[in-house]
């Protein structure tokens, strides 16, 4: 057992039993923070499968702005004054569903020859993502900015109309 | 050594998880963790592929990945000013109660 | 592979500190500090009187709006970083189409902002 693999192994646990901990939690804004946990443990995987610059970003958005804005969410929405934000009566339909989907996507890759890890890949460093980025995917880079805008705007409006009218 | 075996698994399991998360809460909020969670493991899915299959451009799996953390933070952005417009319109973002729409 | 550990051992290394830290600090102080709670300490103060209802924090919705603006600019602040790395091997189109990148996010903040969205009343 390489080092590698512990340091897998342990952030897979860590993971995988945050999320857990977002479905088990009755409190929501507990909930919240599990989910926190759980997403800076796949920005490890990140760092772990040699790229960097996905783990910057997993902490610097999950980890800070999208954290911030699901707590902000949850704190004008009166998350703790709910009396049941527990599971709701669905639960045995949605447990049934992802249950099978588990299954069947566990089975699937199980079962499925992958190709062999394709030799020893150095760090993917922000320099050659950068030149990737600005010269192969510069239409998506700029349609990504139309649609950051449309939420921004979509957002503002949505979120401060109640205001105005009043 | 780890192979892209135990990547998917995680992956597997996290979007399962994130599936029932989206699907059994009743907070409105709720239901987007469970979204969110749901948009990591496909990134983690397009990370494991981008490091372990050879490619002409082994680059490409972690730019689609960054324009997935893109679109996952403005859709975070509506979904939860939606949220707040309705709770200040109900009272309520409880996804049971919210049924307008049931016949 | 190797040379990955090597460089991110001092973060596992300062990860685990912090955690020890603050768990020594957690169970120190509950072992430390004296601790007897009654209905009286627990009540909220408000002058003298019995609180009447439910204790309620209104948060402001503008907050939210701040959240939202920093959430969209902190993705922006993430193509900048390859951005300015790679800009001298890119070239010119890169600038180009970075300025182009950010006057449409700026048009959403001046958006934003002639609504009157960003000014507390």
């Amino acid at each position: 057992m390489t080092v590698a693999e512990v340091v897998f192994y342990l952030l897979a646990l860590l993971s995988v039993i945050a999320a857990v901990g977002v479905v088990t939690v009755p409190n929501v804004v507990h909930a919240a923070l599990f989910l926190i946990l759980s997403l800076l443990g796949v920005a490890g995987f990140y760092i772990l499968l040699s790229s960097e610059f996905l783990a910057l970003v997993q902490v610097l958005i999950y980890g800070g702005a999208v954290a911030t804005i699901i707590l902000f969410g949850l704190m004008l929405t009166g998350g703790r004054d709910l009396p049941a934000v527990g599971p709701g009566a669905q639960w045995p339909l949605a447990l049934l569903v992802s249950g099978a989907l588990v299954v069947l996507l566990l089975t699937a890759v199980l079962n499925t020859t992958w190709p062999r890890d394709a030799g020893e890949m150095t760090l993917i460093s922000i320099n050659t993502l950068g030149s990737v980025l600005f010269r192969e995917w510069l239409l998506p880079f700029e349609l990504a900015s139309l649609v950051l805008l449309v939420a921004l705007i979509g957002a503002v409006v949505i979120s401060s109309q109640e205001e105005r009218e009043s | 050594m780890i192979s892209l075996e135990h990547v998917l698994v995680v992956g597997a399991l996290l979007f399962s998880i994130g599936l029932f998360i989206a699907l059994s809460r009743r907070n409105a909020v709720g239901v987007l963790m469970g979204i969110e969670l749901m948009l990591n493991s496909v990134n983690l899915n397009l990370i494991g592929f981008a490091r372990f299959v050879e490619a002409p451009r082994p680059i490409d799996g972690q730019v689609f990945a960054v324009f997935v953390i893109t679109v996952a933070a403005a859709e975070a952005a509506v979904a939860l000013a939606l949220a707040v417009a309705v709770y200040r319109l109900r009272q309520t973002i409880d996804v049971d109660r919210l049924n307008l729409l049931k016949w | 592979m190797q040379a990955l550990f090597e460089n991110y051992l001092a973060v596992l290394l300062a990860a685990g500190t912090g955690c020890i830290l603050v768990i020594t600090a957690i169970i120190g102080a509950k072992l430390l500090a004296p601790y007897s709670p009654n209905r009286e300490k627990a009540t909220p103060y408000e002058c003298g009187m019995l609180p009447i209802g439910r204790v309620r924090t209104q948060i402001h919705v503008r907050y939210y709006v701040y959240a939202i603006l920093f959430l969209i600019f902190d993705v922006e602040a993430v193509f900048l970083f390859p951005w300015a790395v790679s800009l001298v091997q890119a070239g010119e189109v890169a600038l180009y189409s970075m300025i182009v990148f950010i006057l449409i996010l700026g048009f959403g903040l001046g958006y934003a902002w002639k609504k009157g969205a960003l000014e507390w009343k």
